[in-house]
C-alpha cells in the first residue's frame, strides 16, 4: 500500500482545481441563475406545478445532475488526459503505486470536486426556490455515488481520447444530450406514449429520477430501477478501467 | 525478513524482450547484471532500444518476454519495492508546467511512498543550484533548469538506483559538467546509475563499464578502459595529385583503398598500435613519387564502430547458427 501516493495525487489535483478555484465556482452559480432565470421564471411562471412540485423546485435535481456529470467527466477525464499529453504520466507508471490507487486519487479528486460544485448549486438553487429535500441522506449517498460514477466515465475517457478533440466529444455528443432529454427539465410523463417509451432506453433518466425522488420521494421510475442503472453503470466503468490497467491499454506501450 | 545479500546486483536482466503492438522488435532478450555502486553506460544509436530497455525495467513499458530485479526485487511481481529504490530521469523534459519547482519535487518524494522531508528537499535543490527558483513556476524555466528540475524529482525519494536517459543530450557545457559531477558524487554516495547515451566521450569519461546497444540486441559489454581501446580506430584520408587507375603494388603492406575515382588514397589505421604505420607509408609513397595535396584524419564515428560491431555480430550469428 502506498497511502501518501494516493494523497500526492490527490493534493495535485486538488492544487490543480484551486488554481482556477473561482472560475469553478462563479460558472455553476452563474448557470444555474441563468436557468432558473429563464425555466423558473419565464417558463414556469405558465407551467407552476409538475406532480404537485412547484416547477421552479423540479427542476434543481436535473440542474445538480446537468453541471454534475459536466464537471465529472470534464476533471476526471482531463486529470489523466493531460499527463498522458505532456508526458508526465512517465512518473505515474514508474512510481510504487497500484493501478487501483491511481484510480482511487484520481477520481476521488475529481468527484470531490464535482461534490462541491453540486452542493453549490444546491444553495444557490434554495436562494431562488425553498426545494424540500424529502429523504437528505439519501440525497447525500445518490450525489456521491453520481459523482464517483461520472468521474469514473470521465477517467475512461481521458484514457481512451488521444487529442483534445476526443476528449470534448463523448461529452458534448452523447452525455449532454442525454441529459437534457433524460428529463432535466421535464417529467417524462408529459411526454407523448410513443417518446416516453424511447425515453426510457435513456439511462440518464433513471438518474435523474432516482435523484429527483430523494428530493421529492418520487419520481418517473421507482427508486429501485434508478438505483440498480447506477449500480450497472458503475459496474460497467469499474470493469473497463480495470481492465485498461490490466492491459496498459493507450496508458503503456 | 531476510538479510539482504551484498552480492546481489543492483540490476539484473534476463531475457527482457519487448516487441511492440506495431511488430516492431525494440528488444530481442537481453540480459545484463549491473553490480552496486556502478556506473553503467549503454551506448548506442538512436532507436537501439536503449529507451526501451529502461522504461522495461521502470514499468513505463510492459515487456513481451523475461525478467529484471532491481536489488534482487522483481519489477513485475515486487513492482512496489523495485521501484521505491529507482530514480528514472528521462530523456524529454516532461514537466508539469503550472507547477512550481519545490511543489513538483515534494510531489515526486511522497508518490514514491517517503515522508516529507523539507530538509532533504531543500539540500537537493541546493545541489542542483535550484534552491533560488523553488517557487519559480517550471514552464519559467530554461531548458537546462528543467533537466536539473527532472534529475531532482528523481532523486527526491533517495533511489540506491538511477537511469539518466540520455542525461546530457542538447545540454550546454556547464550543465554537463554539473551532470558528470553529480554522477560521481552519488557513486560515491553507493548508488548505482545506469545512463544512456550516444556520446563516445561521456562513456569513456564517468562508466565503469559499457554495452553496445544496436537493433534490439546487447552486441556487447566491456569495461570501459577495454572497449576504448578496440574502438580507437582512424581514418588516414590523402587527396592526390593524380589519380591512381589501381593501387601501386609497392603499396601491398598497407591496408589502402582508392576512392573518389582513384583521387584519394584511404588508410584505416589502429592508434593503439605500437606502429600505426603513417610514417612509413608517407616513405613509401615518396619513394613511389605519389604526390599528395592535403591529407586528413578521422576518429571512426560511434556509428562507424556500430555498423562494424552489428556486422560483426551478423556474421557471428550466421556462422554459429550454421
Amino acid at each position: 500500500m502506498n497511502p501518501r501516493g494516493v494523497w500526492a495525487i490527490y493534493r495535485f489535483e486538488m492544487a490543480r482545481f484551486g488554481r482556477t478555484f473561482w472560475t469553478s465556482l462563479v460558472v455553476p452559480v452563474i448557470t444555474t441563475s441563468l436557468y432558473f432565470i429563464v425555466f423558473g421564471s419565464a417558463i414556469g411562471s405558465r407551467m407552476t406545478e409538475v406532480g404537485g412540485v412547484p416547477y421552479g423546485a423540479f427542476i434543481v435535481p436535473g440542474l445538480i445532475l446537468l453541471s454534475m456529470f459536466t464537471e465529472s467527466i470534464g476533471n476526471a477525464s482531463f486529470g489523466i488526459y493531460m499527463p498522458k499529453w505532456a508526458g508526465t504520466i512517465y512518473e505515474i507508471l514508474s512510481a510504487p503505486i497500484s493501478p487501483l490507487e491511481t484510480v482511487t486519487a484520481y477520481v476521488g479528486a475529481a468527484a470531490s470536486k464535482s461534490i462541491i460544485v453540486g452542493c453549490v448549486i444546491l444553495a444557490t438553487a434554495q436562494i431562488f426556490t425553498a426545494t424540500p429535500i424529502a429523504h437528505p441522506l439519501a440525497m447525500a449517498g445518490f450525489l456521491v455515488l453520481m459523482a464517483v460514477t461520472f468521474c469514473l466515465f470521465g477517467f475512461l475517457i481521458g484514457v481512451w481520447a488521444q487529442s483534445f478533440e476526443q476528449l470534448q466529444v463523448i461529452p458534448l455528443l452523447v452525455v449532454y444530450p442525454l441529459t437534457f432529454l433524460g428529463g432535466a427539465f421535464y417529467s417524462i410523463d408529459m411526454l407523448p406514449p410513443f417518446w416516453r417509451t424511447v425515453t426510457l432506453f435513456n439511462p440518464v433518466v433513471y438518474l435523474i429520477s432516482g435523484f429527483r425522488w430523494t428530493f421529492f420521494g418520487e419520481g418517473d421510475v421507482s427508486i429501485g430501477a434508478s438505483l440498480g442503472a447506477l449500480a450497472l453503470f458503475l459496474g460497467i466503468c469499474l470493469a473497463i478501467v480495470f481492465w485498461m490497467f490490466r492491459t496498459g491499454y493507450r496508458l503503456k506501450s | 525478513m531476510t538479510q539482504p545479500d551484498p552480492d546481489t546486483p543492483a540490476l539484473a536482466i534476463t531475457g527482457l524482450a519487448k516487441t511492440y503492438a506495431s511488430g516492431v522488435v525494440a528488444l530481442h532478450a537481453v540480459d545484463l547484471v549491473v553490480a552496486k555502486g556502478e556506473i553503467f553506460a549503454l551506448l548506442g544509436p538512436n532507436g537501439a532500444g536503449k529507451t526501451t530497455l529502461i522504461n522495461a525495467v521502470c514499468g513505463i513499458v510492459t515487456p513481451s518476454g523475461g525478467h529484471a530485479a532491481v536489488f534482487g526485487e522483481d519489477t513485475q511481481r515486487d513492482y512496489r519495492s523495485a521501484r521505491r529504490r529507482i530514480g528514472l530521469v528521462p530523456q524529454e523534459l516532461h514537466t508539469d508546467a503550472f507547477e512550481t519547482v519545490l511543489a513538483t519535487v515534494e510531489f515526486s518524494r511522497t508518490l514514491f511512498g517517503k515522508p516529507r522531508d523539507p530538509a532533504f528537499v531543500e539540500k537537493l535543490l541546493r545541489d542542483l543550484t535550484l534552491w533560488d527558483k523553488r517557487d519559480a513556476k517550471i514552464m519559467e524555466l530554461s531548458g537546462g533548469m528543467k533537466r536539473r528540475v527532472m534529475i531532482a524529482k528523481a532523486l527526491s525519494h533517495e533511489p540506491d538506483l538511477l537511469f539518466l536517459d540520455e542525461p546530457t543530450a542538447g545540454v550546454d557545457v556547464d550543465l554537463r559538467r554539473d551532470m558528470w559531477d553529480m554522477v560521481r558524487g552519488l557513486r560515491e554516495r553507493g548508488v548505482t546509475i545506469v545512463l544512456t547515451t550516444h556520446y563516445i566521450e561521456e562513456a569513456e569519461e564517468m562508466a565503469d563499464r559499457v554495452g553496445v546497444i544496436a537493433k534490439g540486441r546487447l552486441i556487447l559489454v566491456e569495461e570501459t578502459a577495454t572497449l576504448m581501446k578496440k574502438m580507437g580506430r582512424k581514418t588516414l584520408t590523402l587527396n592526390l595529385s593524380e589519380p591512381l587507375a589501381r593501387l601501386p603494388e609497392g603499396l601491398g603492406q598497407w591496408d589502402l583503398a582508392l576512392a573518389a575515382d582513384g583521387h584519394e588514397l584511404v588508410y584505416e589505421f589502429d592508434t593503439q598500435a605500437e606502429a600505426t604505420g603513417v610514417p612509413s607509408l608517407l616513405r613509401a609513397m615518396s619513394d613511389l613519387d605519389i604526390g599528395f595535396k592535403d591529407l586528413n584524419t578521422r576518429q571512426s564515428s560511434l556509428e562507424d564502430i556500430f555498423v562494424g560491431l552489428v556486422h560483426d555480430n551478423n556474421v557471428q550469428t550466421a556462422e554459429t547458427g550454421s
